[in-house]
């Protein structure tokens, strides 16, 4: 448990941030009462001047999303043949990319459920932007294999529905198995989330100002007035969501391996993928945490909430995730020789030394030689500069890995006179930048509008929560406490 | 139906979780039976004085876990067996095994819907008027670092005076008289 007081008079440490007992940074800085978490987080939102650096980082971010408007609607008239999907390589960007940004959700919902399941008290102070990023970044996945169809109106054509021509989905197609993880994934990505923020939304709507605002936060709050029995229930479907949630993004990404990995394609027909897709998806999703979480603690001046701890374990996270991924590249390599399969052996070949062969050495110097060579130093694992950096390295590497594997494998396959190459179009391009400032601008709104930190959750980490026998009165905690 | 009228019940504000318990425990033992503790964070504890243990939020998710998974098995059962029978690369029109992860989707889905919105239900919300939210010291409090417990005036022992006296004891900041 922190304590309050000085902690450097009883013991030479400089840094108020370290734990003298154990040398550890402290999860929340010391001195903090429920009143003071209060006030920081929603004063970020309910305040009346929101600083000018956040309309120009909206307006920055809506010019960037208007690449996903434009392409989507020049999509829409001219036809998928915008985009450099062809034969041989059929699935282009457009699975990269969704891929890509359904990966980087995966660490939300892990963060949120599984670190809660495990006790992981720290996660409380980033669980709720990373839940956020999670729906966001499934957002702009879901834009993906929309288009991909073809004809984008008739994409509700993949739901089982009684229609006129009776027809119905095939399920014994992993195509249509990602229609219900994806879809079933985004539905309790968002329950979760709204069920967390329905407590903060009640302490929002008590401390505006602003009729409207009182209003909007009354009705998202949903009358929530702190009630023990409420908080039991809702503890207990906290827990179960968690629980529900966990096998969830597991079994999220293994659907879309599956996508890869049922096809008998060299380079995708491995059993390894599930595996190594979720640890790769947690990689890239932390990485996002990271690149997200580091401009807010300054922007908003929350590093004594979002403390150098949050990070350290975020970036071991990324060290273990990261090294799990590695065993999958060397797995994959040492398999496609010890299979004794030409095609494999080819496909391998292809991928390092073939035409694209710089993809693949991009993508071992960016998501495992840079950061599997760095994170096992502490000093740099709390240097947030250099994580900064290093979680856009992250990203593009897991992006690489995407690339690599959808590409290489498509654009040379069993038959040499069926070979071709992939190049992706400027729409593509556009639509990919596009989701960007698609998800920076959700990501923007988001933190203006809602509380981004939650506040009961921190609450309960405070030393103040201590119940001692006998109802003693606030001095003798005091006392106590220190 | 018309407002109804009169106390509420008597609210006890207090600054720390552990005199909240203690008042609670006490509350209790004096045989108060319909009373209610508001926190701004979940207090265990407090659960644990007001003798509330059980909730049905599980029994929900596992109902709702079932039906997901009834859904999703007989779905793909008629639509690939009997409804719109397709011949895929010689496999068994009757794949258990590629149904498999749709029911499992489907499981999770209906499981966790029914869990938050069994919640919100067993929780009565949305519940946009309640009366407490007449009393000032709590809108500014109670989701915020103040600790309440409110004796309600439904209760067979419930007296304005008495149970007013009977509150003060235990030293909380202030005891307000609440109105529906």
């Amino acid at each position: 448990m922190a304590t309050q007081g000085p902690i450097h008079d009883q013991n030479e440490v400089l840094d108020p941030m370290l734990d003298p007992r154990t040398g550890e940074y402290l999860v929340i800085a010391p001195g903090h009462t429920f009143k003071s978490v209060t006030q920081k987080i929603a004063g970020i939102v309910l305040t009346p001047n929101t600083p000018w650096a956040w309309f120009g980082g909206l307006f920055l971010a809506a010019t960037v999303a208007t690449g996903v408007v434009i392409g989507i609607t020049w999509l829409v008239l001219k036809g998928v043949g915008i985009w450099g999907v062809t034969i041989p390589g059929a699935w282009g960007f457009a699975i990269i990319n969704f891929v890509w940004w359904i990966g980087i959700g995966h660490a939300g919902t892990l963060i949120s459920a599984i670190l809660l399941l495990f006790k992981q008290t720290w996660r409380n102070s980033i669980n709720r932007f990373a839940e956020a990023m999670t729906i966001f970044a499934v957002c702009c996945a879901g834009i993906y294999p929309l288009l991909h169809v073809g004809r984008p109106w008739l994409a509700y054509w993949l739901m089982p529905y009684p229609n006129t021509m009776n027809v119905w989905p095939q399920f014994r197609s992993p195509l249509a198995w990602d229609v219900f993880a994806v879809s079933t994934y985004a539905t309790i990505s968002v329950v979760f989330w709204y069920i967390g923020m329905i407590p903060d939304f009640g302490t929002l709507r008590d401390r505006a100002k602003l009729p409207l605002a009182k209003y909007i936060y009354g009705i998202l709050s949903l009358g929530w007035r702190g009630s023990t029995r409420h908080w039991i229930r809702y503890e207990s479907a906290s827990l179960l969501l968690a629980g529900l949630s966990t096998p969830l993004v597991l079994s999220v990404h293994t659907t879309i391996s599956f996508d890869f990995a049922v096809a008998a394609m060299a380079g995708w027909h491995t059993t390894i993928f599930p595996p190594y897709f979720v640890a790769g998806a947690v990689y890239s999703g932390f990485a996002m945490v990271l690149t997200l979480a580091i401009p807010i603690r300054k922007f908003y001046h929350l590093e004594d909430l979002v403390t150098e701890r949050h990070l350290d374990n975020m970036a071991k996270v990324m060290l273990a995730t990261g090294s799990i991924v590695a065993y999958g590249y060397g797995m994959e390599v040492f398999m496609s020789w010890y299979s004794a399969s030409h095609w494999e052996f080819f496909m391998m070949w292809n991928r390092m030394f073939g035409p694209m062969g710089w993809g693949y050495w991009m993508l071992i110097l960016t998501n495992i030689a840079i950061p599997l060579s760095t994170l096992w130093f502490r000093k740099l694992r709390v240097n947030v500069l250099y994580l900064f950096i290093l979680s856009f390295i992250v990203n593009i590497g897991m992006w690489f890995e995407r690339f690599v594997i959808v590409v290489t494998t498509l654009y040379r396959d069993y038959l040499p006179s069926s070979w071709g190459t992939y190049r992706a179009t400027k729409w593509d391009y556009m639509l990919f930048i596009g989701t960007w400032g698609m998800f920076t601008c959700l990501f923007l709104l988001f933190a203006r509008l809602a509380p981004m930190i939650p506040m009961s959750e921190i609450k309960m980490m405070l030393p103040g929560t201590k119940i001692h026998p006998g109802g003693s009165n606030a001095e003798e905690v005091t006392q106590e406490a220190l | 139906m018309p407002p109804r009228e009169g106390v509420y019940g008597l609210l006890a504000e207090f600054n720390t979780p552990s005199e909240l318990v203690h008042a609670t425990e006490h509350a209790h033992r004096a045989g108060y039976r319909r009373m209610e503790c508001y926190t701004p964070y979940p207090v265990e504890e407090a659960a644990e004085a007001l003798r509330f243990h059980k909730t049905r939020i599980p029994l929900m998710c596992l109902m709702g876990g079932i039906m997901g998974l009834t859904t999703g098995f007989l779905l793909e059962m008629w639509i690939n067996v009997w409804g719109y029978p397709l011949n895929i690369r010689g496999t068994p029109l009757f794949s258990w095994a590629a149904f498999v992860i749709p029911e499992y989707e489907l499981t999770i889905l209906f499981a966790g819907l029914s869990t938050a919105f069994g919640m919100i239900a067993q929780n009565g919300l949305p519940q946009l008027y309640h009366p407490l939210f007449n009393a000032p010291n709590f809108a500014n409090g109670a989701l915020n670092d103040k600790f309440f417990l409110c004796l309600e005036a439904n209760d067979p022992r419930f007296s304005v005076t008495e149970t007013r006296t009977f509150l003060e004891q235990f030293s909380p900041v202030s005891v307000v008289e609440v109105d529906h």
